[in-house]
């Protein structure tokens, strides 16, 4: 789905991103810690295709395409869709017709997918005027909902969300990732599935998220360079017993 | 003070060049005998031939009345010089607001009256569908010159239409405008103007309100396709206690158009309020925006916001001001003049639109009548036109 392979990126002049290898396949759910500054939320903006993310070296594949020079838009019309970190608001368009807009050419009921995220009354505002951190969250998952998605790129959903809210945030990015049936044991029903799976980058510094996902797979963002490849568990314990320093010693 | 008279590259005015000479022309029983086309060009200034939805219409065609009535004994609609015959010369308001000196065309307007509109509210009425007037210019370089007069009696609620448009095969022509609104205590305005002029056309309205206590006076400005020069600078006085205004503005200035449309608000009693907003978009002409609230009572609020986006090379020229003249006056402003955030263009390009789709999405976001508050089908006629403008933007 996803292959990243030695990408160098520069952000202010500055090399943020050290020679990135990293591959995700169709279905897989993979999880980036890191500390502060590391380069996480660049690696998505980059992979997004912003401005300002200079890749001075290596390349993008998605769905076996080289999308290196690719422009944004037509990233996000491939399949690859991103939450936002702190979304600018746009005067004027409602986030009513912002949902639809990201649904592209596809029919969606704005109102039944705003109920699952608790934003019906949120429709008629201006999208991020004035919303509060949980309230973007939310509104960046509505979004992402109409887009559907084969690649989400979620920069940690946990942050700024109560407790309640993160319940409600974790069950519909699980919902985003399972695609979109309900479960059901019948075999050729899995397949479909699987077929349908959508594949997940996803940043977190708590790990909450991951009580409500099924992630395979995680590594640390470090200065630049991913390393410790384990289960996300597995690092969230590690860097909660011994912090970074210590965690990438003792992984690699 | 105004920087109306100093503006850089403003077209003058030739008076001499416009024919002022009053012709008058036969009166319409009703709207639907004007041709579709002249129809269709007054739908896009919000006139509605059908005139449904609406308690009342004045049409006036180049120097005289052309069609008026009230649908309802709460309102009067009738034609100014009618007016003055039948109440005295109207001395109470007849250029009792705006100074009949001041200059070169509030004296001709003075001189060679050609009708305008007046329409007064009984006191309490509630008046629920708007009231529309048109002021319609058919012929190459005719003046016009229309004086307007408004009276909101004590308690009650009235919102006007006002479209003022040329026909589809003038180019030049001259409006000369004077408006005078007198709003009573208790009494609500909403005053909506759409512009829609030929290319040539000057436009020289001059317009003051005043304003007793808790009275409203919300006033809606659109003008979107191309027009020579406009020249306006509505004041309102906001004379009683609790008296609040609003100004909201949507200008487009495409390549040719000069705009030199601003507000004033003068807060003279304790606890008004007064707002102007003002969005403003270049696509190669120039726009001067001025605003000023003044503050001379306290408890007094004003906050102006002007913003103005250049689309291609054009000129957009804020001056906000704002003047208190009493401790304890509250006045602020927030004006941005530039171009359209790239962070935003990428927001939406994120989610699957190409570069000319996200701009103009975030374009039409910034034209957003939405805070007008005008009927549906009016709202969906300058929706149209925006998104028609849109088209010759990029
Ligand atoms: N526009 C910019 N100009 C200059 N430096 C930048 C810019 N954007 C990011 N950086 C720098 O790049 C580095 C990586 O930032 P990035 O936002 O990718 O970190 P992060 O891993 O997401 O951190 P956090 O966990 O705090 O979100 C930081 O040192 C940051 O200051
Ligand atoms: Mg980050």
């Amino acid at each position: 789905m996803l292959k990243i392979q030695d990408l160098h990126v520069k952000v202010g002049g500055i090399e943020v991103l050290k020679g990135i290898n990293l591959e995700i396949e169709q279905g897989e759910t993979f999880i980036l810690f890191g500390p502060n500054g590391s380069g996480k939320t660049s690696l998505l903006m980059t992979l997004m295709g912003f401005s300002g993310y200079e890749i001075i070296q290596g390349r993008i594949y998605f769905k076996d395409r080289d999308i290196t020079e690719t422009p944004t838009y037509e990233r996000a019309r491939m399949g690859i869709g991103m939450s936002f970190q702190r979304p600018p608001t746009i005067h004027g368009l409602k986030t009513r017709d912002m949902v639809r807009l990201c649904a592209g050419d596809r029919e969606v009921d704005v109102e039944e997918l705003a109920e699952k995220v608790n934003l019906t009354n949120f429709l008629d505002r201006d999208i991020n005027s004035g919303f509060s951190g949980g309230e973007i969250k939310r509104s960046e998952i509505l979004q992402l909902m109409a887009q559907n998605p084969s690649l989400v790129l979620f920069d940690e959903p946990e942050s700024g969300v109560d407790l309640e809210n993160m319940a409600l945030i974790g069950k519909t990015a699980r919902a985003i990732l399972d695609g979109p049936q309900e479960p059901d044991n019948s075999a050729s029903l899995k397949e479909l599935q699987s077929q349908y799976r959508t594949s997940g980058l996803i940043i977190t510094h708590t790990g909450y998220i991951l009580d409500y996902i099924n992630a395979d797979r995680g590594q640390v963002l470090y200065n630049g360079i991913l390393c410790c490849t384990a289960r996300p568990r597995d690092i969230l314990d590690h860097i909660s017993k011994f912090g970074y320093k210590e965690c990438v010693r003792c992984l690699n | 003070m105004p920087k109306l008279d100093n503006a850089a590259g403003e077209p003058r005015v030739d008076l001499g060049k416009y024919n002022f000479e009053r012709d008058e022309l036969p009166e319409l029983a009703d709207l639907k005998e004007l041709s579709a086309e002249d129809r269709s060009r007054l739908l896009m200034a919000g006139i509605d031939a059908g005139e449904l939805q609406r308690s009342g219409t004045y049409l006036h065609i180049n120097h005289s009345k052309a069609h008026c009535r009230s649908c309802r004994k709460d309102v009067e609609v009738m034609d100014t010089r009618e007016a003055l015959e039948k109440y005295d010369g109207l001395p109470e308001y007849y250029w009792q607001a705006v100074d009949k000196d001041k200059d070169e065309f509030t004296r001709a307007a003075a001189e060679n009256i050609h009708g305008g509109y007046f329409i007064r509210t009984k006191k309490g009425a509630r008046i629920k569908d708007p009231v529309q007037s048109c002021l319609f210019i058919k012929g190459e370089n005719i003046g016009q010159n229309v004086h307007n007069i408004v009276v909101v009696e004590e308690d009650s609620e009235l919102h006007i239409i006002t479209g003022c448009t040329t026909s589809a095969d003038i180019s030049s022509a001259m409006h000369l405008g004077i408006s005078e609104i007198y709003i009573k205590k208790g009494g609500k305005l909403t005053f909506t103007m759409v512009h829609n002029w030929g290319e040539e056309v000057m436009v020289r309205p001059r317009t003051v309100a005043l304003v007793e206590e808790n009275g409203v006076f919300a006033s809606n400005y659109i003008l979107l396709k191309k027009v020579r020069s406009v020249q306006s600078y509505p004041a309102v006085f906001l004379n009683g206690r609790g008296a609040v205004a609003r100004f909201n503005s949507i200008l487009v200035a495409p390549k040719g158009s000069h705009i030199n449309s601003g507000n004033k608000i003068v807060l003279n009693a304790p606890e008004t309020k007064g707002e102007i907003i003002s969005r403003t978009i270049t696509t190669g002409g120039t726009i001067i925006a001025p605003g000023i609230i003044e503050g001379n009572a306290v408890p007094a609020k004003g906050h102006l916001e002007c913003k103005g986006l250049i689309l291609s090379d054009g000129i957009i020229h804020a001056i906000p001001e704002l003047k208190g003249t009493i401790a304890g006056v509250e006045l602020s402003h927030e004006a941005a003049v530039g171009k359209i955030a790239q962070e935003e263009i990428e927001y939406l390009m994120a989610r699957g639109m190409d570069e000319d789709q996200a701009t103009s999405t975030i374009v039409r976001g910034f034209m957003n009548v939405d805070i007008m508050g005008l009927p549906d089908k009016l709202r969906k006629s300058i929706e149209k036109t925006i998104e028609e403008t849109e088209k010759d933007m990029f």
